[in-house]
């Protein structure tokens, strides 16, 4: 069994789980709504800082928000934008690279032009673009997003499937009269998802990141959805005097991607050990 | 009228192109050249030779794993190439060499060894498990290993497991590519056992690929010796251990290690180049090794002979 106990994978692990249930449960706790308004409790700074309130843990924002709330809905967001990116960007990566993979010759060279003109785009001017053209919306982020970021996986998925689709178990799968098809899906995909997994992580972390860009921007989720890129954007106007109005969500992002890189190391040092042979 | 042989090769034979680098242009390997055999049903052809001489070319030729170049094979009077994947898997099954590299290490061994009759889609649920249960019990595995995963397993289990799954669809031909080799001493001699007794019950053909020529005189009715792709002898196994003609499989008898201390390795006068099926040798092809070798042997090269009933050999000599 793969060595999953080292301390590193456990704290990110942590941090994911915690910030995964506080994003699932945690805005309905706070008592508050994350988006009502109330301009005459502007700008309460957390409850360790001199004025803080033990209403607003976390404070309020520039329209009096409740920003504990605002934090942890702008969490289900993050989140919610990772893991549906990564879900289409892992679909399309992944056949991408096992019909490369497995069958070489025209197809791969095809599935390698096609990789290749990927990474040519740069992701975030195709983003801003397409935004820009259609207007920002959620749905939109994690469409262009997902459609965007298989490269990787088509990339790891194409390695793997050409290290294994000349094992014998394979050999024995075509003498057995299996379709390609079958042996693509019950001899190869099993055998490369550890890989794929880790990929998955990392690219989760990624398109969080990315996402946080482009709400920055203004290009991302619009308000008055709280994202974190977004809160960041819209407490810069008051960081001078309010410092933690940015300070907040930047912890919170950087924590989170941070904690989700830790899995992937983990696990990549995890599979390592254990590569096919 | 004689019966249709279990297996006919008619003149197969297989070209590799290998790319060149930037400036070398692509090159030619005859990795399997022109060979032609037939073996009758209930027999074990022996297929002996180096590494490189195409034993496991010709191995994926019958198996439907690699396409010959030119040639045809035909199993029980059908067309190899003719035949779809389901019909082939039900005549022709393998048997590899690495145990660990044969299963799937994701699944069941039960699961593994239904694969074929999985792949056929024409079995029932109840009917797979049934066949699947008993073909477990005849290789000797219990039913609560075949719940397990193939890591846990030892290595001559594990060859028990390919043995089941070959033979779980009744195959006519089962095709071994040195299916002992990677296996401790103590359990190649039970695998080739029950080997021999499951051909025995079932009246199956081997096709027996190996280099160890004691397991080949055991296993073996008749025995084949490749050299860069082409068959240089073949006989009947007693015949060709007791009177071999080729200077070649007189060389690869000789350099069997006898168990008398002290003789050190034996020379068989074959040299250390080793051959290129890249760049064959002009004429007879085994010419820059052999101990016999005339002048005409350098640029003619030799036709097949008779020298009796059942043998065939290439060389000038003869």
């Amino acid at each position: 069994m793969p060595r999953l106990k080292e301390l590193g994978f456990v704290i990110g692990l942590v941090i994911v789980g915690v910030v995964f249930v506080a994003a699932v449960i945690g805005p309905w706790l706070t008592g508050h709504d994350a988006f009502a308004q109330n301009l005459n409790a502007r700008l309460i700074p957390p409850f360790w800082m001199e004025g803080g309130s033990s209403q607003h843990w976390l404070g309020t924002d520039q329209l009096g928000r409740d920003y504990l709330t605002r934090l942890l809905y702008g969490a289900r967001i993050s989140l919610f934008i990772g893991i549906l990116t990564v879900i289409t960007s892992g679909i399309i990566g992944t056949t991408l690279g096992v019909l490369g993979g497995f069958y070489g010759g025209r197809i791969d060279d095809a599935v390698l032009f096609v990789i290749t003109c990927r990474l040519s785009i740069p992701v975030v001017l195709v983003a801003l673009a397409v935004v820009g053209l259609v207007g920002s919306s959620l749905t939109l982020v994690v469409t262009t997003l997902g459609l965007l970021l298989w490269d990787r996986f088509a990339v790891v998925a194409r390695a793997t499937t050409m290290q294994i689709r000349s094992l014998d178990y394979v050999n024995a799968a075509w003498c057995s009269g299996c379709s390609p098809l079958d042996i693509m899906r019950h001899e190869i995909l099993p055998n490369i998802s550890s890989h794929l997994m880790v990929v998955c992580t990392l690219e989760i972390a990624l398109a969080i990141l990315l996402e946080a860009s482009l709400s920055f921007l203004g290009l991302g989720v619009p308000p008055p959805l709280p994202s974190w890129g977004l809160m960041i954007a819209e407490g810069k106007d008051y960081m001078f005097f309010s410092a933690w109005v940015i300070m907040i969500p930047g912890i919170a992002l950087f924590t989170l991607v941070l904690g989700m890189n830790m899995v992937g190391d983990g696990l990549r040092r995890a599979f390592g050990t254990q590569v096919i042979k | 009228m004689s019966k249709t042989p279990a297996l006919t090769l008619k003149d197969l034979s297989c070209t590799f192109h290998v790319q060149g680098g930037l400036f070398q242009p692509a090159r030619h390997v005859r990795a399997v050249d022109r060979i032609s055999v037939s073996l009758e049903e209930g027999g074990v052809l022996g297929i002996v030779g180096e590494s490189g001489c195409g034993k496991t070319t010709l191995a994926r030729m019958i198996l439907g794993l690699q396409n010959p170049t030119s040639g045809e094979a035909f199993v029980h009077g059908q067309r190899l190439s003719e035949l779809d994947r389901r019909a082939r898997a039900r005549l022709i099954q393998p048997v590899f060499q690495d145990p660990f590299s044969s299963l799937n290490p994701k699944h069941r061994i039960e699961d593994i060894i239904a694969l074929p009759l999985r792949a056929q889609g024409s079995f029932e649920p109840h009917e797979i498990e049934r066949r699947t249960a008993a073909i477990l019990e005849r290789v000797g595995l219990s039913t609560e290993q075949g719940r397990r995963l193939p890591a846990e397993l030892s290595g001559g289990q594990r060859q028990r497991v390919a043995i089941a799954r070959a033979l779980i669809l009744e195959p006519r031909i089962v095709v071994c590519d040195e299916p002992t080799s990677a296996l401790d001493v103590s359990v190649q001699a039970q695998i080739l056992n029950l080997l021999g007794e499951l051909r025995r019950d079932l009246n199956l053909t081997y096709v027996f690929i190996s280099h160890n020529l004691a397991v080949v005189e055991h296993v073996a009715s008749e025995v084949m010796v490749m050299y860069l792709g082409r068959m240089v002898e073949h006989n009947t196994t007693a015949r060709l251990f007791s009177e071999p003609r080729h200077p070649y499989t007189q060389a690869l008898l000789a350099s069997v290690l006898t168990p008398e201390p002290g003789l050190g390795l034996p020379d068989v006068g074959l040299g250390d180049i080793m051959p290129d099926p890249a760049n064959i040798p002009s004429g007879c092809r085994f010419h820059p090794r052999c101990l016999k070798a005339q002048p005409q042997c350098a640029t003619i090269e030799p036709l097949t002979s008779h020298p009796s009933d059942h043998a065939t050999v290439e060389c000038h000599l003869f």
